[in-house]
C-alpha cells in the first residue's frame, strides 16, 4: 500500500555560525564556558541596550548564499520575532522575516541510482540564538544565556524531497557545504546544526500537497531519517484508515522512537513579526559581494570532479576523500609529495580514516602529517621498504609524527635487496629443507610459498619479496634440471 | 525667561573664585529638599558634593571639561551605572543599572555633575507625569496642575531652579510639551543625532534624548556634548556635529541674511482645540517676527490629521515588544506567589505595570497580531512616510516651522487621567516631529491669564538643529527681553 503514496518533505536547517563574537554584541561565542559568563548588558537584554550587527555574520551568510546558488539581496532587513521564554532575555529574537538576505537557491544531491536531483532553497536568513533552559539539574529551571545572541543562519528548503533518504542526503549536503565554507562545525549532537522537517504525504501523481506536520527535536542525522520515516508511515496509516492529518507540531522522541505532539499552548504562537527598529537595513553592494565571493573555497562537487580528472582516481575514491574539506586538503598535501595518487587515496581511505573514525578525531588533529604519509608511499615505491614493513612503520608514525625514513633507520627495517646476500639465504634455506625441495620438484607448487615464508622469517620480513621470488624460482629451477 | 544667566558665565565666576562650585551644589541640594513636594526627583545623587569638590579643583587647575560643574538632572529612564534606573515603574523599582547611557557618559566626561534621576511617566508613557510609581509631579507655577509629561520631573527640575539643565526623552512630545507647561526651553534633537544607548526604549524609532534649560546657550552646549555617532547605537548618525554653542547668532547683517530665513506657518496647527489665549500669544510673536524681517510663509501639512492615529499604532507596537523583557525572570519585580511560568509572567506584569503601560502593551500587541498587521501597522508605516514627505516638501520652502507646542496650558491634576484620548490630544502638535524624525524645540513666550506658561514650537528639517537654536536665541535675546 505504501507504493501508492509519496512523501513531500521540506527542511528548515539552523546552522550556528563560527564567528568569534556574537551577532549583536562583542561577547565570545566560545562553547563550554561556565554558564552565564559570555554575557554583557546587550545579550542580557538590560533596559536601554541596543544591538550592533557583527559584519562577519553577513559575510558568512552571503558565502552560504553564493555556495547554494542563491540570489543575494542588496538590501535586507531584520525583524523581531516576539515570544516569551525564560532563555530569551529581550522577549524577542532578532531574525529576518519579510526581506531576507538570500533567496531562490538550490543544492544538488546524488541519489543512490547515481542520478542527481536539485533541491530548491527558498531562503537563507540571519538570526540570533536563544539561551539554554536546563530543566534536569534542580527543581527550578536554570537558564544559561551564554548562547544568547550567537549567530545562526536558517536555511529553508522548498518541499522538494520525496523520501526520508532524500531528506538525509539534502541535510548531508548542507552540512558538507557549511563545513567546506568553515562557517559552521556541522555538529548535530552539540546542536550547532539543527533541523526541523515539514512533512506531508499524497497519492503518487497527485498535484496538491497533503496537510503537513512539523517535526522538531531531531538531534542527530540518524534521528532525522528515522523520525521522518516514522512520520511518513504514521500519516500513510491514518489516510489508509480513512482519517485526516491534523496540522500540528510534533517532537521526535529518540528514546521512545516516536513523534509526540507538542502541547498546543506551546504551539499557539503569534510571533508578531515587525521590522527591527534598532538596526539599519543590511546593504550588500556588488563590491562587498565580490569581496566575499573571492573567499569562496572550491565546493565539494567541483572538487570531486577535479580529483577524478586530475589525479585519475576512481569516482568512489574521490567521493570519499572530498566528503570533508579537511580530508580533501590532506589528500592534496600528500599528492604534493608523492605522485602515486592512487596509493595516496588508498592509504587515506584505509588506514587514515580508520584511525579518524575510531578515535573520533578531526583530520586536523591526525598525528601523521601529509608530508610524512607521502614520504612513506615514496619509500615503498622506491623499494626502500616493503608494503608489509610499511604497515609496521605506520603505527610508529601515529605514535609520534616522525619521518618514516627515520623510523626505518631506527628500527633497522631497511629492505634487503642485495642479490648476493639474498642468494646465500635462498641456498641456505633450500639446503636446510631437502624434503620440501623434493615435494616442490614433484610438482607441489604450494611449497614455494613455504620457502618464501622461511626467508621472510629469517630476515624479519625485510627481504625484498620481488628479488627473493626471482632467486628462489631460479635456484629451485636449477634443481629440477639436475 | 530672563534674567537667567547662561552657565558659561557662571563657570567664569567659579574660575575666578567669585562663586564656589561646592557651595552652589549644596544650594541645589538644599533647594531640592525644600521643593520636595514637587516630587521632581526619584533619586538624589548624594555623591554630587564630592564630585563638585573634584571638579572645582580641576577647574582651578585648568584641566576641566567643557561643562565643568554644570549641574544636570537626568530622567529616570536613562541608565547610570550602579544607580537605580526605575523608569518610574514598580517593575524596576529595585533595579540598578550596570552601565551608563552614552549621552550621560559624555556629560560626565565633560565634568558635568549628575545630581539625580528625575520623575517621569512610567516608561515615558504619558503627557502629565501622573503615571508614575513615585506619584505625580507638580507644576511649580501652580501646584494643583500637572507639569506635562512624560519628562515632567526634568522640566520641573529646571523650572524650579533645582539644577542648571536636565535631560529628558521625547517620543511624541515628552520634552517639548512639559517644557511648554513649565515655561522652560526643551529641545528634541533629530532622530539619530544623540545616541539612544542607555535610554530605556519605549518606541525605538521615535525615542530621542534632549536637554531642558533656562537659556538657549545651555541648551546648545549640552546638545553639543551629547550629540554624535555612537558605536553602540547603529541608528545614531555619522554626520559631523556642528559647534552648536557657536551657532547662536545670525551673521552681523541679520536683515540681509534673514531674507533667507523663512518661517512656515501651517494652518493645520491652528485648528479646533487650540486655546484662544495660546493662539493670541503665537500670533503676537508671528507679528513680531514679521516686523523683525523674518519671512512668514503659509505652508500645508496635509496628512497632519493622521498623526495621532499613526503615532499610537506604531509606538505601541514597538513598546509591546520593547517591554517584553520585563517579565520577572532575570531582574526587576517577580510576583512571589506565581505557580507556573505563564502565571509568573502574567502576575508579575499585571501587578507591576501601571494601567497606561498595560493599555499600550495591549494596543501594540493587537496591532501586530496576525490578521491585523496590514490593517494597522503597515498602514500606519505608510502614513508615517506621507507625514515625512509633507515635511520634506515644507522644508523645501521654509527654514523652520512655527507652531503652538500644546493646545492648552498646564491642566489640572486628574483632569484628563480618566480620558486617555483627551490626554493623547495634548501631544497633537508634537508627535509629527517624532514620526518624521525631525528636531523641535519649545520656547516659552509668555503666560496666560492664569499665569501659566505658554510655549511655542519650532521645527526644522533633519540635522538642522542650528536653525532652531539661532531663531530661539534671537527670540530669547530680543522678544522676551522686550516683554520684561
Amino acid at each position: 500500500m505504501h507504493d501508492k503514496y509519496e512523501a513531500v518533505i521540506g527542511l528548515e536547517v539552523h546552522a550556528q555560525l563560527l564567528t568569534e563574537s556574537k551577532a549583536f554584541c562583542g561577547c565570545s561565542t566560545k562553547f563550554g564556558n561556565a554558564p552565564n559568563t559570555n554575557v554583557c548588558p546587550v545579550c542580557l537584554g538590560h533596559p536601554g541596550v541596543l544591538p550592533v550587527l557583527n559584519k562577519k555574520v553577513v559575510e558568512f551568510t552571503v558565502l552560504m548564499g553564493i555556495a547554494t546558488n542563491c540570489k543575494i539581496n542588496s538590501r535586507s532587513i531584520f525583524a523581531r520575532k516576539n515570544y516569551f521564554y525564560p532563555d530569551l532575555p529581550k522577549g524577542y529574537q532578532i531574525s529576518q522575516y519579510e526581506e531576507p538576505i538570500c533567496e531562490h537557491g538550490f543544492v544538488e544531491i546524488e541519489l543512490s541510482d547515481g542520478s542527481r536531483k536539485r533541491i530548491g532553497i527558498t531562503r537563507i536568513h540571519m538570526e540570533e540564538d536563544a539561551g539554554k533552559s536546563i530543566h534536569d539539574i534542580s527543581i527550578d529551571t536554570l537558564v544559561d544565556v551564554n548562547r544568547c545572541g550567537v549567530p545562526l543562519i536558517e536555511i529553508v528548503s522548498e518541499p522538494d524531497m520525496r523520501s526520508p533518504e532524500e531528506a538525509y542526503l539534502y541535510l548531508s549536503k548542507v552540512r558538507q557545504i557549511v563545513k567546506y565554507l568553515s562557517i559552521c562545525d556541522g555538529n548535530m549532537e552539540e546542536g550547532s546544526l539543527r533541523c526541523d522537517a515539514n512533512i506531508s504525504v499524497r497519492l503518487k501523481g497527485a498535484e496538491k500537497f497533503g496537510t503537513k506536520t512539523e517535526v522538531k527535536n531531531m538531534n542527530s542525522f540518524r534521528n532525522v531519517e528515522r523520525a521522518i520515516n516514522y512520520e511518513v508511515e504514521r500519516q500513510i496509516e491514518i489516510l489508509e484508515d480513512g482519517g485526516q492529518i491534523t496540522q500540528q507540531t510534533l517532537l521526535w522522541n529518540a528514546d521512545l522512537n516516536e513523534v509526540l505532539p507538542m502541547r498546543s499552548k506551546e504551539e499557539a504562537h503569534d510571533y508578531r513579526y515587525f521590522p527591527e527598529p534598532d538596526l539599519l537595513p543590511v546593504v550588500v553592494d556588488e563590491n562587498w559581494k565580490k569581496e566575499i565571493a573571492s573567499g569562496l573555497p572550491e565546493l565539494p562537487d567541483i572538487r570531486k570532479k577535479r580529483f577524478t580528472e586530475h589525479y585519475q582516481i576512481p569516482l568512489y575514491d574521490a567521493e570519499i576523500i572530498t566528503q570533508s574539506k579537511g580530508i580533501a586538503d590532506y589528500y592534496e598535501k600528500v599528492t604534493a609529495v608523492t605522485s602515486d595518487y592512487k596509493a595516496a587515496s588508498n592509504w587515506i581511505m584505509g588506514d587514515v580514516l580508520k584511525v579518524i573514525n575510531e578515535e573520533k578525531i578531526d583530520i586536523k588533529d591526525f598525528p601523521v602529517s601529509a608530508e610524512n604519509l607521502g614520504e612513506l608511499i615514496n619509500i615503498i615505491n622506491k623499494g626502500t621498504i616493503s608494503g608489509k614493513i610499511a604497515k609496521e612503520v605506520f603505527p610508529e608514525m601515529l605514535k609520534e609524527n616522525k619521518s618514516p625514513v627515520e623510523i626505518v633507520k631506527e628500527k633497522n627495517l631497511l629492505q634487503i635487496s642485495d642479490a648476493s646476500e639474498l642468494e646465500n639465504l635462498v641456498l641456505k634455506v633450500i639446503g636446510e629443507h631437502p624434503s620440501e625441495v623434493e615435494q616442490y620438484l614433484d610438482g607441489k607448487e604450494k611449497v614455494f610459498g613455504f620457502f618464501i615464508g622461511q626467508i621472510m622469517r629469517q630476515t624479519g620480513g625485510k627481504a625484498n619479496p620481488k628479488i627473493v621470488n626471482e632467486i628462489l624460482r631460479k635456484k629451485l629451477g636449477e634443481k629440477k634440471i639436475k | 525667561m530672563l534674567p537667567y544667566t547662561p552657565y558659561s558665565e557662571i563657570l567664569e565666576k567659579i574660575k575666578s573664585g567669585e562663586v564656589s562650585l561646592v557651595a552652589r551644589v549644596e544650594n541645589f541640594l538644599e533647594r531640592i529638599e525644600k521643593k520636595k513636594h514637587l516630587n521632581a526627583f526619584n533619586f538624589i545623587f548624594e555623591d554630587a558634593i564630592e564630585k563638585a569638590r573634584e571638579i572645582e579643583a580641576k577647574i582651578h587647575s585648568g584641566s576641566a571639561g567643557k561643562l565643568a560643574g554644570m549641574v544636570i538632572a537626568v530622567k529616570d529612564v536613562l541608565s547610570v551605572k550602579d544607580k537605580p534606573t526605575t523608569c518610574s515603574s514598580n517593575i524596576l523599582k529595585n533595579f540598578k543599572a550596570i552601565y551608563t547611557t552614552t549621552a550621560v557618559k559624555k556629560l560626565i566626561e565633560e565634568d558635568a555633575i549628575i545630581i539625580g534621576k528625575t520623575n517621569c511617566d512610567e516608561f515615558a508613557m504619558g503627557s502629565s507625569n501622573e503615571n508614575s510609581a513615585f506619584g505625580p509631579v507638580l507644576n511649580p507655577h501652580d501646584n494643583t496642575r500637572v507639569p506635562g509629561g512624560s519628562s515632567g520631573g526634568s522640566a520641573v527640575a529646571v523650572a524650579a531652579g533645582l539644577c542648571d539643565a536636565s535631560l529628558g526623552t521625547d517620543t511624541g512630545g515628552s520634552i517639548r510639551q512639559p517644557a511648554a507647561f513649565c515655561g522652560v526651553l526643551g529641545l528634541k534633537p533629530t532622530y539619530g543625532r544623540v545616541s539612544r544607548y542607555g535610554l530605556t526604549a519605549f518606541a525605538s524609532s521615535f525615542d530621542s534624548i534632549g536637554p531642558f534649560a533656562n537659556t538657549i546657550e545651555d541648551i546648545a552646549s549640552v546638545l553639543e556634548v551629547i550629540s554624535g555617532h555612537d558605536e553602540n547605537d547603529s541608528t545614531s548618525s555619522r554626520l559631523p556635529v556642528p559647534k552648536f554653542s557657536e551657532e547662536l547668532t545670525f551673521p552681523k547683517d541679520r536683515s540681509k541674511s534673514s531674507e533667507n530665513m523663512k518661517i512656515g506657518i501651517a494652518e493645520e496647527y491652528f485648528g479646533e482645540g487650540l486655546k484662544a489665549e495660546i493662539k493670541d500669544n503665537i500670533n503676537q510673536i508671528i507679528n513680531w517676527l514679521k516686523n523683525n524681517e523674518f519671512q512668514i510663509v503659509p505652508i500645508h501639512l496635509p496628512h497632519n490629521e493622521y498623526t495621532i492615529a499613526a503615532y499610537y499604532v506604531l509606538t505601541t507596537a514597538e513598546a509591546s515588544s520593547n517591554l517584553a523583557r520585563y517579565d520577572g525572570t532575570r531582574y526587576g519585580f517577580r510576583a512571589p506567589e506565581a505557580s507556573s511560568l505563564i502565571d509568573m509572567y502574567k502576575s508579575s506584569r499585571s501587578q507591576a505595570f501601571g494601567s497606561e503601560v498595560k493599555r499600550r502593551i495591549m494596543l501594540g500587541t493587537y496591532v501586530l497580531s496576525s490578521g491585523y498587521y496590514d490593517a494597522y501597522y503597515r498602514k500606519a508605516q505608510k502614513v508615517r512616510r506621507f507625514i515625512k514627505e509633507d515635511f520634506d516638501k515644507a522644508f523645501n520652502e521654509v527654514d523652520v516651522i512655527l507652531t503652538p507646542t500644546s493646545p492648552t496650558t498646564a491642566f489640572k491634576i486628574d483632569e484628563k487621567s480618566s480620558d486617555p484620548l483627551q490626554m493623547y490630544l495634548s501631544d497633537i502638535y508634537t508627535t509629527s516631529a517624532n514620526l518624521a524624525g525631525i528636531p523641535g524645540i519649545n520656547i516659552p513666550i509668555g503666560k496666560d491669564s492664569s499665569g501659566l506658561p505658554v510655549g511655542m514650537q519650532l521645527l526644522a528639517n533633519q540635522f538642522e538643529e542650528e536653525k532652531l537654536l539661532r531663531v530661539s536665541a534671537f527670540i530669547q535675546n530680543n522678544y522676551l527681553r522686550s516683554l520684561k
